[in-house]
């Protein structure tokens, strides 16, 4: 009998943020510019993109799944976000409708996503590795390969704007990912995507409709993606056919940073947050130090390794 | 002589609880030594400290006379001691040869290229000494449940294993495979392998035993010759005190028809008519693969009918998926818990409340107090044993895992349940309580449907007992003209 053992009387995000407060504090005393409001929002900022898709990431990962169209996605709603923003509509209506547009291009992409892995049991990473470069190439045909310029003024807010000081993507950030814990927490839904992580057929048997929850995580997802999508088109002031290349390695990196289990049916939210905080803060630290961004990208690949492998160790010892 | 292995005052503990103090254990050559005492009781503990899983906080261990070092399951394949677990460690997508001589494959000459003609012959050899024959190609997850255990034992024999722990080796088994298996330990023991023998069917140990040994709560408390005592003697060691009655029934009030099905089909089951009436305890009994699973799946929706009709209460339904059955009032506890059962990463609560969230909803949200306050009344009603209803179920012992997952289905307040082997793997104290709890269902009006491979307890417990072979109901046998040989008859019967 291996039972009874009281595990988890740490939360699992323990470790994760112990390793993120060691990584403020070391990056306060070796730059003096670190630890200020500026540079900490400017972070925020810097980190709304990758964090608000991995939020809905986070709910596809702890089915078992993942979703590598999020990148594409990102770029094809910022283009037909900004294409309707160019339709000669009244100011405000243009203004909800181009990002409604944008929205439900997510929510139709990922809706179809998970159809296709529901209906016709086809891997997540297959669908999302086709449904990747399907958005992508669409962002090309639809633009002919041009950026969509020459935005009526005004879009630029959503992206570049600053309520009492905080930028807008870094209070969108924080809405989705309280909305995101809630969701996870306290709804049957959330609860279900764990079962569903968990074990699919156990939770069939329980009778969750699985093939809902499923189509709903890449739902959530995908809207997320083209959330970001339309952030971004708005800070950039233009819908880029090749914006947000190899996001998804980024958003994934932050979830797993977050402990979240690639298998499914383990992480949390807050475990997300702090991994792609963690990872935006070391970007920022070492830009701060002047490390030569070559040699940055291999600090962060080891930091990412040593985080995720910190976290094996601390749940496997017996 | 020395015995072949000697444990003594082994002790471990995990973090709140004292697994092992103090055990002794010895087994000599040839024999077969029976390892039972209930879930938790420390069997599985002291057969991992032996094959090096888990490390000994103290005690010794002697191998054939000599102080044996244990410190990782390799120490122990070294020093001839070999697992057969419960959940078989073995590749399905490999063949049989691949599998049994995984990690020591034979090599061409001086070179790192894998000989498999030697192999073959290897895999043949270990197979043949057990007087099997199957085909050494056949990748291993296409072999019954029995081949790939003759497949695990014959992995065994190819590294010369002095001692054979089996854990619950006859659980997926059939009868007569069960026999095939009994005949391969007794030339084992001829050949003076020790085997140590878990196993929760006491008939069994009778059978094959030389010894029995008896754990309970992690300490030894009885050990002596098969023949010097009997079952009902076994029974009180392992518990602990006298249970009055191996199998308590109902009182049977038969009232209404609850539960008809009429033509019933699918790929596995054919034109099945049977009606369940409230207040009963009704059987289903029938071989490994008659198809009784297979029917109780269809009344819950889980797989797809093909013909026939389903009423409840009088009124037909037409449950397309499990959701739909258990929003009809119909439940399932699927055999094989821990794979179709439970979330194993989930906690005590997390499972118990997972098939009727809804009731535990204020608004849109998941209600903690209301979660809590029905896992922990239930909790308190099954008596499972855990510090609170936040613990991990995958941290349980086999009895208390089914437990929760009878608890889910308690908080659904269906009005059908059905058990498909509700006992299976777990001790006696456990099994007596389930019955307890089957049958107090049925005394409040549920209608309930137990299927099981054991026949005495389905005769113990069932009003009546309906036998199905190879996907037809041959029979309905009325709880006074039960016998085994009535139901065996039926069992055995092809309609076709």
């Amino acid at each position: 009998m291996s039972s009874h053992r009281i595990t988890r009387n740490l939360p699992r995000e323990f470790g994760i943020g112990i390793a993120f407060i060691l990584e403020f504090i070391l990056f306060s005393l070796l730059s003096p510019y670190f630890f200020t409001p500026d540079n900490l929002l400017n972070v925020s900022l810097q980190a709304s993109i990758t964090a608000i898709i991995a939020a809905g990431m986070t709910f596809v990962i702890l089915t078992g799944g993942i979703d590598l169209s999020v990148g594409s996605l990102l770029a094809f709603a910022g283009i037909v976000a900004t294409t309707v923003l160019k339709t000669s509509l009244p100011p405000v209506t243009g203004f909800i409708l181009a990002i409604l547009a944008g929205l439900a291009v997510g929510s139709l992409s990922g809706a179809f996503a998970g159809f296709c892995i529901t209906r016709f049991n086809i891997a997540p990473f297959i669908v999302t590795l086709a449904t990747m470069t399907i958005w992508r190439g669409a962002a090309f045909v639809w633009t002919d390969g041009r950026p969509v310029w020459e935005l009526p003024a005004g879009f630029a807010f959503l992206g570049t704007g600053r309520l009492l000081a905080v930028p807008v993507p870094t209070i969108i950030m924080v809405l989705t990912f309280v909305a995101s814990h809630i969701i996870l927490t306290r709804t049957r839904f959330g609860r279900y995507v764990y079962a569903v992580g968990g074990n699919i057929e156990a939770a069939r048997l329980a009778g969750i409709r699985t093939w809902r929850v499923l189509v709903n995580v890449y739902v959530l997802s995908a809207t997320l993606a083209a959330l970001s999508g339309i952030l971004l088109a708005s800070r950039m002031n233009s819908g880029q056919p090749n914006a947000g290349v190899s996001y998804e390695l980024d958003v994934i990196a932050a979830v797993v940073v977050g402990g979240t289990s690639l298998s499914g049916g383990a992480g949390s939210i807050v475990g997300t947050f702090i991994g792609a905080m963690l990872i935006a803060v070391l970007r920022n630290g070492l830009n701060l130090l002047n490390v030569n961004s070559y040699v940055q990208q291999v600090i962060v690949g080891v930091v990412i390794l040593l985080a995720v492998m910190l976290d094996q160790i601390r749940r496997h010892r017996r | 002589m020395a015995p072949l292995l000697e444990m003594r005052g082994i002790t471990k503990s995990y973090p709140g609880v004292l697994a092992l103090s103090g055990v002794d254990f010895t087994l000599q050559a040839g024999e077969v030594n029976c390892l039972v005492g209930e879930n938790g009781a420390g069997k599985s503990t002291l057969i991992k400290v032996l094959s090096g899983a888990v490390m000994k906080e103290g005690g010794t261990i002697s191998v054939g006379g000599e102080d044996a070092r244990l410190g990782s399951p390799a120490d122990a394949q070294h020093l001839g001691i070999g697992v057969i677990y419960q959940d078989f460690k073995l590749v399905p997508a490999l063949s049989v040869a691949e599998n049994i001589l995984l990690g020591c494959e034979p090599v061409r000459r001086r070179t790192p290229i894998i000989d498999r003609n030697a192999m073959r012959e290897k895999a043949s050899a270990a197979l043949g000494q057990l007087g099997e024959v199957i085909n050494t190609g056949t990748p291993v997850g296409q072999l019954s449940v029995a081949q790939q255990q003759m497949v695990e034992i014959a992995k065994a024999l190819s590294r010369s294993v002095r001692i054979l722990a089996m854990d619950e080796p006859t659980a997926p088994l059939t009868e007569r495979e069960t026999q095939a298996l009994f005949r391969v330990i007794r030339s084992l023991k001829e050949r003076g392998v020790g085997i140590i023998y878990i196993s929760h069917r006491l008939e069994e140990i009778f059978e094959v035993g030389d010894r029995v040994t008896v754990l309970r709560d992690g300490t030894l408390v009885h050990t002596c010759g098969i023949r010097e005592i009997d079952r009902r003697g076994l029974i009180r060691k392992m518990v602990g005190r006298e249970l009055e009655n191996e199998y308590p029934r109902a009182a049977l009030e038969r009232g209404k028809e609850i539960l008809r099905i009429e033509n019933l089909s699918s790929d596995r089951v054919s034109n099945v008519n049977l009606t369940l009436y409230r207040g009963e305890v009704l059987g289903l009994a029938g071989l490994v693969g008659a198809g009784r699973s297979e029917l109780a799946r269809l009344v819950f929706g889980a797989d797809r009918r093909t013909g026939g009709r389903i009423f409840l209460d009088g009124r037909e339904i037409a449950p397309e998926s499990p959701h739909q059955a258990i929003r009809e009032g119909i439940g399932l506890l699927t055999e094989d818990r821990n794979r179709y059962g439970l979330i194993m990463q989930m906690s005590i609560r997390e499972n118990i409340s997972l098939a009727n969230l809804r009731a535990m909803l204020t608004g849109p949200f998941i209600d903690p107090r209301k979660e809590e306050t029905a896992a922990k009344q239930l909790t308190d009603d099954l008596r499972i044993k855990a510090p609170g209803t936040g613990v991990i179920v995958e941290t349980l012992s086999g009895g208390n895992r089914q437990k929760v997952v009878l608890a889910r289905w308690l908080n659904t307040k269906a009005r059908v349940l059905i058990f498909d082997e509700p006992t299976a793997g777990i001790d006696v104290g456990v099994k007596y309580e389930i019955y307890t709890l089957i049958n107090r269902l049925a005394e409040q009006g549920v209608g309930v449907i137990v299927i099981s491979s054991d026949l005495p307890e389905l005769l113990g417990i069932c009003h009546r007992v309906a036998v199905m072979c190879e996907g037809h109901l041959t029979g309905v046998v009325e709880g006074a003209e039960a016998t085994q040989e009535t139901v065996m008859t039926y069992a055995h019967r092809d309609r076709r």
